[in-house]
């Protein structure tokens, strides 16, 4: 979706103004750690994916997401997704007291601090079987589609319609746009390089180049 | 400092709720998920402990000094990331395939995440507000050096600004220029020069001589 959160190349959000790095905190508020955590165990369960979980976060209203400091954000759908999957009730949510008991099937995937310590910590797989042979190659010119589906889609908007290239081909990956509707399927997945002047016109950085990882369905030949 | 110093945005804005019913909230459906049974509260503490404390930039400084220290492991780390960070044992979520990018003479990289937070975890912990932040996000793909400049670091045009926009599950970790002057610098000592910003891109290591100020 053209949704607040495509965000490259937009104007007028002000400065970075960055925390100088050696007085950073991991975590500015002990809730925010424990939104962090709470949301990486239920991940865990398998009852939505990443994609889902950031489809899910740019759904909320712009000028919430917007306002919203990232932990916010983050248990804003949090909460949105445990009361969609039936997790818990929008009755527990209000009275915090639990009501429904949880399916065996799910307990059975509830996270222990043993796993959570095992090495590699908590991973994903996100390669998948190739579809079909790759399209295209390193070194061939390629045109960011002009498209603007409704749903999920890791297309940003700064990149539809411009021509780039292929600079490698990163295998068969998770498709987002259908693994947010429930759908796991590989698609090939490449890195494509633009010229900031193709992207940004007379106003671009001059000598410099933006590498975007694009899926083989966001791209056709170009010359 | 509240949260609220740390919004990732440049305006003012009024929130319906204060900062403590967030808290009061996020410790409600902790409760109520503890008591379904569906987070194990040690398991949460865990967590929280591992990436408060122990998985943060110190491991990408480590890969960074021991591959300006080796050349050979260098050569690995560019060639095959996946393999030379596992050898250190750096693995974790969202840093199951990563590319390193290499500063030099010619080219400097930065890497941002326009449409989200994209990070490599297990090599620089979770991401610094900034790097959240909508500014960022909106600058860095349109005007890379702009961007840099707020971070003091002056690229001269001659250089390419490679900017990479972490759009898949591929996460990037910058491979800075070794400052010279450190001939013969143990890989400990190197470690002080690698900053996690220049395991971004906004900046670049330190210089010896300024190797102790921060």
């Amino acid at each position: 979706m053209n949704g607040v959160h495509d965000l490259g190349g937009m104007q007028g959000f002000g400065p970075v103004r960055p925390e100088p790095e050696s007085e950073e905190r991991v975590f500015h508020e002990e809730w925010e750690s424990r939104v962090y955590g709470i949301t990486r165990l239920i991940g865990r369960l398998g009852l939505w994916n990443l994609d889902k979980s950031r489809y899910n976060r740019e759904q909320l209203p712009p000028a919430e997401y917007l306002a919203n400091s990232y932990y916010e954000s983050w248990f804003a759908g949090l909460r949105k997704q445990l009361v969609a999957v039936g997790l818990i009730s929008e009755e527990e949510l209000q009275t915090g007291r639990a009501s429904a008991p949880v399916p065996e099937r799910i307990m059975e995937r509830v996270v222990n601090a043993e796993q959570v310590r095992a090495v590699p910590i908590m991973t994903t797989s996100y390669v998948r079987p190739e579809p079909a042979p790759p399209r295209f190659a390193p070194g061939d010119r390629v045109r960011a589609l002009n498209r603007h589906p409704r749903g999920h889609t890791r297309e940003p908007r700064y990149v539809r319609g411009h021509v780039g290239t292929v600079r490698e081909h990163y295998g068969s990956q998770v498709y987002p746009d259908l693994s947010a509707e429930g759908v796991d399927e590989g698609h090939h997945l490449y890195s494509v390089r633009f010229d900031a002047s193709e992207l940004w016109g007379e106003s671009a950085d001059a000598n410099s180049v933006v590498c975007v990882d694009l899926w083989e369905d966001y791209l056709e030949p170009a010359q | 400092m509240s949260h609220h110093d740390h919004h990732d945005h440049d305006h003012d804005h009024d929130h319906t709720e204060p900062p403590s019913d967030i808290e009061l909230r996020v410790k409600a459906l902790e409760s109520l998920l503890v008591e379904k049974g569906l987070v194990d509260p040690e398991a949460l503490d865990a967590l929280i402990d591992l990436y408060e404390d122990k998985i943060g930039p110190s491991n990408g400084k480590h890969v960074v000094a021991h591959a300006w220290a080796d050349e050979e492991f260098k050569q690995w780390l560019l060639d095959d990331p996946n393999a030379a960070i596992a050898s250190m044992g750096y693995v974790g979520s969202q840093g199951e395939q990563v590319r390193v990018v290499e500063n030099t003479d010619d080219v400097h990289n930065l890497v941002v995440c326009t449409l989200c937070s994209c990070y490599p975890w297990p090599l620089l912990g979770l991401p610094p507000v900034w790097y959240k932040s909508a500014p960022y996000r909106a600058q860095a793909v349109a005007d890379p050096r702009g961007v840099m400049r707020q971070f003091g670091s002056e690229i001269p045009q001659e250089k390419e600004v490679r900017v990479w926009d972490s759009t898949s599950e591929m996460r990037y970790l910058v491979l800075p220029q070794r400052p010279a002057g450190t001939e013969g610098w143990s890989e400990e000592q190197l470690m002080d020069l690698v900053t996690r910003n220049s395991m971004v891109g906004v900046e670049e290591a330190r210089v010896p001589a300024t190797a102790g100020a921060a």
